[in-house]
């Protein structure tokens, strides 16, 4: 069987690295190619990169970049950020990038859902939900910076991008994005029961004991952090970590 | 020199890259012409089992791999599909493979068990035979990444070069002396990936004679 995997989860502006707190709040934590070299380095399971001003700024993929740090990736790479249409999600693939991220393209019908994973297969699309928590504690769902409208319950999105073809859900929960202070569970559970594709659940871990949690009790299939891998010690240094396999054997039951 | 077989069916970027970083010069090759003096191939291969197929009979490799595979014992390693390519055929498609070895490429089976998912998608643990110089040089079982939905079953256990759990036991590597296929991506596998990758490219072409020396 196979090993729950732990994913970091870099976001990307511009050029660099940063690592944020409820989406805003950029730090700095440095230049990608090389804390992707770093992470090769001791045997990540896999990366997601997310490039967070695409698609607010309504722009495609940095291509020339992502080809250079995928060039120093020799792992699984998920790409998120700005990705609206097919000949973007092909170029992506002959990059060498493994998984593509569907987000703020993944609204209405979900048509680019549809027809990337009739073309490239549903194993390598991957939708991206953002929710966070309104003043009347519903999950509202985040499209590029907007609040969405339709007042969709979060196992409702999941429900539709499962339908529309996706292979895997990333669910990241703004308000607990870089607090270091657990998962939202009850987000990820509801989400995780109304689907039978994996869940990958983002937002919040401090070490891998959230992690556990987040797959025990959200029913997460995968677990994704940013602070927990970039950040050490209460005045959070940047320091690129992730756990040998050793720890993960032993607290993942494979 | 390194050669990797571009029959339309595989991104070979990784690849590439890979052998790159290891310090490996490599070329592609778009027709049989261009694996001409090739020291070793690579066969990659992802999707749908009767297009890989197709593309590369259609592309007119099939004779000159043969030839190098069996004339000039080169070693050939076929990578995800490109090894399934190696069995007689697919439960996926109607296409024949190339039946160089005797093994057979089917669905996983369906079973109750909540944990159990198609595709085989994520890291698992590679159980190689002993003594097999595809698999030297780990100090740990070696872990690669997967991402299939059908998998290989050979007649015979001498065949089988690696085993992996997943639901059933399937040969997650099969060999017949030079030919070698893995169902996993060394290209996406860091450090084990590129172990395997200088265990294949130390393998030289004088594997077979040897074998037949020592009976």
């Amino acid at each position: 069987m196979l090993r729950t995997r732990i994913i970091p989860t870099l976001l990307l502006k511009g050029s660099g690295l940063y690592k944020t707190v409820k989406f805003k709040n950029e730090v700095y934590i440095g230049d990608p190619i090389n804390t992707v070299r770093i992470f090769n380095g001791k045997a990540v399971d896999e990366l997601i990169l997310l490039d967070i001003d695409a698609s607010r700024d309504a722009r495609a993929p940095n291509f020339e970049l992502i080809a250079e740090i995928v060039s120093e990736a020799f792992i699984p790479l998920c790409y998120g950020g700005g990705v609206s249409d097919i000949s973007q999600i092909d170029r992506l693939f002959k990059l060498g990038v493994e998984k593509v991220a569907i987000n703020a393209a993944a609204i209405g019908a979900m048509d680019l859902v549809k027809e990337a994973s009739a073309i490239f297969g549903n194993q390598s699309i991957v939708v991206g939900l953002d929710f966070r928590k309104s003043l009347f504690g519903r999950y509202e769902r985040v499209v590029a910076g907007e609040r969405d409208k339709s007042r969709l319950e979060p196992a409702q999105w999941a429900a539709k991008a499962e339908a529309a073809g996706a292979g895997e859900l990333l669910v990241y929960s703004i308000d607990s994005d870089g607090s270091m202070k657990g998962y939202e569970i009850p987000l990820v559970k509801a989400i995780a029961e109304a689907v039978r594709i994996p869940v990958i659940a983002c937002g919040g871990a401090r070490d891998l004991n959230d992690m556990v949690e987040v797959v025990e009790h959200g029913q997460a299939a995968s677990a994704a952090a940013g602070s927990f891998f970039v950040f050490q010690g209460k005045h959070k240094a940047v320091l690129i970590t992730y756990p040998e396999e050793a720890a993960l054997a032993a607290v993942f039951k494979s | 020199m390194i050669t990797i077989v571009d029959y339309k069916t595989a991104n070979l970027g990784s690849i590439v890259n890979m052998l790159k970083h290891l310090g490996h010069a490599s070329r592609i090759a778009e027709t049989p012409e261009q694996l001409q003096g090739a020291s070793h191939v690579l066969l990659p291969g992802i999707g749908r089992f009767d297009v890989c197929a197709r593309n590369l009979r259609n592309a007119g490799f099939v004779d000159m791999l043969s030839q190098l595979a069996f004339e000039r014992d080169v070693p050939i390693l076929g990578i995800c599909v490109g090894a399934q390519l190696l069995t007689r055929g697919s439960e996926e498609g109607d296409e024949p493979g190339l039946g160089w070895i005797e093994a057979d490429t089917v669905r996983f089976p369906e079973l109750d068990d909540k944990n159990y998912k198609i595709p085989h998608m994520g890291w698992n643990i590679v159980s190689p035979r002993l003594d097999d110089d595809l698999f030297t040089g780990f100090d740990v079982p070696p872990r690669f990444y997967f991402v299939h939905s059908y998998c290989m079953q050979c007649d015979m256990q001498q065949s089988v070069a690696g085993q992996t759990h997943h639901g059933i036991d399937f040969a997650s590597a099969i060999r017949r002396d030079n030919i070698v296929g893995v169902q996993f991506h060394p290209e996406k596998s860091h450090r084990f990936g590129m172990q395997l990758l200088n265990n294949f490219v130390a393998m030289s072409r004088s594997r077979k004679a040897v074998s037949e020396v020592m009976g």
